[in-house]
């Protein structure tokens, strides 16, 4: 679930910020203000509030699992808006692309059967109530 | 309704600057951001003993955090500049696809995280489909 919104609301909010900085003329580093401005519009807006919530599950995601497992897996959102894009817009999508499809998604199939989190040697202080909160915790999940 | 504007004529080199800023900035802060996830706990388990606000109240008393954050702001603007002077076609492929593999060297480097054989491939299969997927 975490990973799924992480997956959806990074592309997605990238295509909206990429449509809303199309629409305004070149940014100078002389005026770096007008970058400031960009986050005020529509497009802009509805990207940064996308990306918002691909950053909360980011986190999310980021404390129970690591960098490494967590990266690829929200790469299959690209996979997502390219079905969405042939199924629903009824875009067509080139050999090229279902070659790129298939590879993350046999990507996302490597990691994703590993473990998620690297092993660590265990510290004195470890509280026994703790472990087992933790481990209903990942029962429940 | 407002104006589409071409995207500007830049050369190779300063795409590259503007790609590799993105890059480094983003993977800073996404290896800051993970080192203060991991010194932080489970936020799930953090949320079920002291509420939203406690996990809130969490995160944002980490000072790691807030140093991942400023690199993943300066990441952000790279990104808008970058996108503002090149084509999606070009910033997203090569932007995502590498920073996947910069990710996992700085994880094993920095974070010591086990990036095994299986991880490496994942890696390298997904940062090829990405760009054959947005190229």
């Amino acid at each position: 679930m975490i990973l799924g919104l992480v997956a959806v609301c990074a592309p997605l909010g990238d295509t909206c910020l990429s449509r809303g900085m199309t629409n305004l003329p070149p940014i100078s580093l002389a005026h770096p203000g007008t970058l400031i401005a960009a986050v005020f519009t529509p497009w802009v807006g509805a990207g940064i509030a996308l990306l918002i919530g691909f950053f909360a599950s980011y986190l999310t995601a980021l404390s129970w699992a690591d960098l490494t497992f967590v990266l690829p897996t929200t790469a299959f959102g690209n996979v997502i808006v390219a079905f969405l894009a042939r199924f629903w817009l009824h875009e067509p999508i080139s050999i090229q692309r279902w070659v790129g499809i298939i590879l993350i998604t046999v990507g996302v199939g490597f990691v994703a059967n590993g473990p998620s989190l690297t092993e660590r040697p265990a510290t004195p202080a470890s509280n026994i109530a703790e472990l087992g909160t933790v481990v209903e915790e990942e029962q429940v999940r | 309704m407002t104006a589409s504007f071409p995207a500007s004529n830049s050369g190779p080199w300063t795409a590259a600057a503007m790609i590799a800023a993105v890059i480094v900035s983003s993977t800073a802060g996404e290896v800051l951001t993970a080192a203060a996830m991991k010194s932080i706990g489970d936020l799930d388990v953090i949320r079920a003993r002291s509420g939203l606000a406690g996990a809130m109240r969490a995160v944002l008393s980490c000072p790691l955090f807030f140093a991942g954050v400023s690199f993943l702001a300066l990441a952000f603007f790279s990104l808008l500049f970058a996108l503002n002077h090149l084509n999606l076609s070009l910033v997203a492929p090569a932007s995502a696809s590498l920073t996947l593999v910069t990710n996992a060297i700085a994880a094993k480097l920095f974070l010591k995280e086990n990036v095994d054989r299986r991880r490496w491939t994942a890696a390298v299969l997904v940062c090829v489909g990405v760009y054959f997927l947005a190229h």
